[in-house]
Formats: C-alpha cells, structure tokens, sequence
C-alpha cells in the first residue's frame, strides 16, 4: 500500500477512500429522503469479512468525523470480542473519542438491540443488518421484490404473518410499515426494541453489507408493527422476572444458565444501562405505549 | 349493445399477440386461415377483436378447441397479461367510464382483490404452495381490508365446508391435495370475497366424473345463491350447457358463434360449432 505521508497512515482517514465515503453518503441522503426504502450501495471491501457488520461499518465510517463519539454494542454489550474489534478499528482509523455510556456517544453502531436509554435528537444510531429484505421469506427474486415495494403489493407479506400466527400463535417478530408506505426489516432487534424506532428522536440507519442495501427511519418517523385487529403485536415478556443484579423488571433481560444447565437466572441484557442502575444513576428510559402498560402491570 | 346500468363487464376489440406482429397479422389470421399464426412473422394472435358484454348475473359460456384463445381471454380480463390493444370497462368502476386495461398495477390489483375471483385450469397458478390452504384464502381476505384473523378463520372455515374440504386439513399445504381438493380451494379462494365478477377456467378437467359432478353442482348453488356473474371457459360442452345461459364459440383466436346456450346447442351455425355438437352427441 502505497503510504500516505501527509497524514503519516497507511490508509485514508476512516480507512474508506473520500469517494466512497461520499458515495456512501449520497445513498444515506437517499434513504434518509424515502424513509424504510432499500438503496444499493457500493459496500466496499473492508478488513472484516462481509456479513460481520460491514454494512454498519460503512455508515459509521462515512459520517464519523474526529469530534465524534463512538460506541458499539453487541446485543447490548460494549465488551464482547466483536464490539471491541469494531470500536478498536474505527477509533484508529477515524480518531475519534469512544465510550461506552450510552448518553455521550454521537454515534452508536449496533447489533441486535437499541439501548435501553432513550436516544436523542442529536445521536445517530447504525444498526447491522444481516437480511435487509423483509420480503424475501415470500419471494425468492429480488426483481419481484422490488416490484412488490414499488407497488406497495404486501399480500404475501400479510399471509406470511397469518401463517406465522396459525403456527405458533405469535406475530411479533415481524417486519414493520415505515411511514405508511415501506414494510421494513428493523434488522434482527428485539420485539422489546422495536416500538423504539416509532417517532424517535435520533436518526437510525441500517446497513446490510454482505446484500450491499442502505436503509433509514429519519427522526419522527412513523413506525408501526405489522399487526391484526384481534392479534396485536406485543413486546417480550419475562412474567416478572427481575435482574439478579439490579432486581430490575422493566429492560430487556437476559436468561443466563448456570452451570448445571438447568436452573437459570435473568440480568439486564444492556451492560451500560445495568452500571448505572448499579451506581445510583438511572437514566432516562424510553417511553412506548408497551413500557407504559408494562411499568402499570408490574406496580400493581 | 344493450344499454342501460344492467351490464357488468364489457369487453371491445380485446387483442392479445405474441411475438412480432406485421400490420396485417390479425388480417392473415383466423378461422377462415385455419390458424393463429401470422405467416409473415411467425407471431401468434392468442386472441384478437373480442366484443362481449356481460351482464349482472349472467354466465357466460366460452367454448373451443384447445389453443383458441380461451384461457388467454379470461386471463387479460384477469389482469394476469396484458393485452396488445383493446378495451374493457367495468360497471361499477368509475361509472364504467374507465378502460380498466389502462390503470396501474395498483389499482388493477384493488378491482382483482375486491370486485374479482378467478379458478385457474391448473390449480398451481391459481394457489400459492407455500401457504396453507387456510392462507390462501386468508390473501383474497387480507387483500379485500379484512385484518382480523379471527374472523378470516371463520371465513374460510365456511368456504371450506361449502366447497366440501375437510376443514381439519385447513392449516395444510393444498400441496397435499388431490386434484380435485386442490380445484375446490381453489374455488373458496376466488369467492372468498363474494366478488360480483368470477372466472373459471376449465374448473373440472382432469377431475374424475363423480367429482366433476359435485364441483359443478357446487358452482351452480353458488351463482344462485350469490347472484355472481361468471364467465366460464371450457372446451367440455356437457359443462358449458349445465353451467351457462350464453355462449360464445372460440375459434383460431376469434369468436366465431355465439347466442343463448341452448340455441347453439340445438342449432349450430358455423361449421365448427357444428362439428363440436356433433362430437357431443
Ligand atoms: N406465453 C405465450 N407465448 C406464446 N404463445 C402463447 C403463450 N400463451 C399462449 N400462447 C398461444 O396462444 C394461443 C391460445 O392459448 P390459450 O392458452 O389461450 O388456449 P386455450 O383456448 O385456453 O387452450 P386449452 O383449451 O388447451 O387450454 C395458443 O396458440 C398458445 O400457444
Ligand atoms: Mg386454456
């Protein structure tokens, strides 16, 4: 590689060459503009393979800037192997801060969950996408599945959630209709996370790396669950279970195994949200309908 | 033409080509050729100058040899290809003023979903494999604005009994199905939303003689008790004269024959109808 001696790197700042960046960048504006449409990009070549968070990555390098704050969770922790190779990478490449408290970041790159501390108007949250087409469990070619969205043609998408309810009597893992007109993968988060993208204050971009697809749900957008009249979408439910730790009830909690295999306990799946709680220092939780009835529940 | 509010569909000029067409393919065309093949370039006129009217709860008969243009007739009006020229107004579309061959996609699939049924000649085009059959009816419900499962299951339980599949077997695959099984969900698919306009193509071949009888005997309760209008394809006379008041003769692409059932039954005009009742007989 040839070496750059202005900046005294063997690579361009945030490792993506300017054009690409830009190119990345022009797609995003895009997406932004359609908010739930699929826009291909180039999704270069990067130095982790394709379908490990590429498409993330992408978006996290061509926006981020030196007077950033980034942080990267993995199913809601900062330390997993992953999270520290992402994060280790980007703060080299584009010398940024990093952090791991979940109100300081600008940008939170993601995997599987939004944090549990609401997110605000001046945070932009990346998440990675594995299978950025909702529709490709109805309809193999993607020819047809971009007529179907030009077309707003969701029959099959809609059998596919009956059928989903005849066979295991949940619908809640379904994809969502973003500003009445885009049915949207919300990438692979919770049921929990999923109400959280509905009017948010940040902005939320997904990209899939490995289908080269960049999509995005502006700030204030609406978000709604696919979902019958009779047969509502919920979030999870852990009948009342508390983290071991905190003794908290209203996060998203994780079951853990002990070591006999049988007998388990639950703890706060989001690592930076349980410090806090631990250190007296609670912040602001999101407010959706469902945590609303949740916290009523659990009260009484 | 008749005029007044009483027609349902009409149909003007209907031409389907495939392939290349020369400026005289439709000429060189047709009954009186022998063919539907232009011999200038090879293109084939599925069908070409269909006139028809239809009117509220009429069924209408459409018979000929196979490759007349049947299934392609009934699957233009479908919106399932699109036709090379002509026109075809519905009644109850914007006061029957708009070709509705020149809408878009969207607004074809609405008139489909909530004003249209169809059986296709092979259940496969007509039924998605992937679903259950419960599912398949569940899209034509889904599609005509009715989201509440509770309600489609007890829609399409009915629709299953009427049409006589076992409704045990309503969360299974119509992959599993017989033929004949497979035709009659399908049937409870296309009338799943009581539409005004259904169309059947060849609903009873390939069924076994005791079925077809109970599949007819099905449609003929439903047009009474339903007041749909049909259009019926087939190239099985014995179906078309239990079935239909009206039948039109399909030949080469064109029609060349048509009148009430029973006229044309009983006395042929065209040379082939001829051949076609004598065949019967
Ligand atoms: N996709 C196609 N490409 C070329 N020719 C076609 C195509 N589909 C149909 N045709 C031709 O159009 C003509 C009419 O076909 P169609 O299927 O409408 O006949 P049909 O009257 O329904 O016959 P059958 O009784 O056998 O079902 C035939 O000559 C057929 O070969
Ligand atoms: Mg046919």
């Amino acid at each position: 590689m040839i070496e750059l001696k202005k900046f005294r790197r063997q690579y361009n700042y945030a490792f993506i060459d300017e054009d690409t960046k830009k190119e990345i960048r022009r797609k995003l504006l895009k997406a932004i503009c359609i908010p739930g449409y699929q826009v291909p990009y180039s999704s270069p070549e990067m130095p982790v393979s394709r379908g490990w968070g590429t498409g993330a990555l992408h978006i996290s390098l061509a926006i981020i800037g030196k007077g950033d704050t980034y942080k990267v969770i993995d199913q809601g922790d900062d330390a997993s192997v992953n999270a520290c190779n992402i994060r280790s990478f980007v703060e080299k490449t584009a010398e940024c801060k990093t952090t791991f408290d979940t109100g300081k970041a600008s940008v939170i790159q993601t995997r599987h969950r939004v944090p549990e501390e609401e997110l605000t108007e001046d945070q932009i949250i990346v998440f990675q996408v594995p299978d950025p087409e909702p529709l490709r469990q109805v309809e193999p070619y993607t020819k047809i599945t971009r007529q179907m969205h030009a077309e707003g043609d969701y029959a099959k998408m809609w059998v596919a959630l009956y059928e989903s309810y005849v066979q295991t009597g949940d619908i809640s893992k379904g994809p969502v209709l973003v500003n009445d007109r885009y049915i949207m993968s919300p990438s692979p988060i919770q049921a929990w996370d999923i109400p959280n993208l509905n009017n948010s204050r940040c902005l939320n971009l997904f990209g899939a790396g490995r289908e080269k697809r960049i999509y995005a749900v502006p700030p204030y957008t609406k978000v709604e669950p696919l979902e019958f009249e009779d047969v509502k979408f919920n979030i999870n439910d852990f009948n009342g279970a508390a983290c071991k730790r905190s003794g908290e009830k209203v996060a998203f909690l994780e079951e853990i195994f002990n070591e006999d295999g049988k007998t388990s306990y639950h703890m706060v799946n989001d690592t930076n949200y349980l410090d806090k709680i631990m250190d007296n220092n609670r912040p602001k939780q999101w407010n959706n309908k469902y945590l609303v009835k949740k916290r009523k529940e659990l009260n009484n | 033409m008749e005029e007044g509010k009483d027609w349902l569909l009409k149909v003007e000029g209907l031409t389907k080509i495939y392939g290349n067409p020369s400026e005289d393919t439709v000429s060189r065309t047709g009954p009186l050729f022998n063919s539907n093949i232009c011999p200038k370039t090879g293109a084939v006129v599925a069908c070409a100058d269909i006139n028809l009217t239809l009117h509220s709860g009429e069924v209408l008969g459409i018979v000929g040899e196979s490759g007349s243009g049947k299934s392609t007739l009934v699957k233009l009006l479908y919106f399932d290809q699109e036709s090379t020229s002509g026109a075809a107004y519905l009644n109850d579309y914007e006061d029957g003023e708009q070709d509705v061959l020149k809408i878009s996609n969207q607004q074809k699939r609405h008139l489909k979903n909530h004003k249209m049924g169809m059986v296709y000649q092979n259940p496969r085009d007509g039924l998605n494999f992937r679903f259950s059959s419960g599912g398949n009816i569940a899209e034509k419900l889904l599609m005509a604005d009715n989201y509440h499962v509770g309600q489609i299951r007890e829609k399409a339980t009915a629709l299953l009994t009427s049409t006589e599949v076992p409704v045990a077997r309503m969360d299974e695959s119509p992959k599993n199905f017989s033929g004949g099984m497979q035709q009659r969900v399908q049937i409870s698919k296309a009338i799943a939303n009581n539409p005004p306009l259904l169309f059947l193509d060849e609903v009873t071949t390939g069924l076994d003689v005791s079925v077809q009888a109970k599949v007819l005997d099905m449609i003929r309760r439903l047009q009474k008790d339903m007041g749909i209008s049909m259009i019926v394809v087939s190239h099985d006379l014995s179906v078309i004269r239990m079935l239909t008041d009206r039948t039109m003769v399909m030949k080469n692409g064109r029609i060349v024959e048509q009148g009430l059932t029973d006229q044309i039954l009983q006395d042929p005009q065209h040379s082939y109808t001829q051949l076609l009742v004598s065949s019967l007989l």
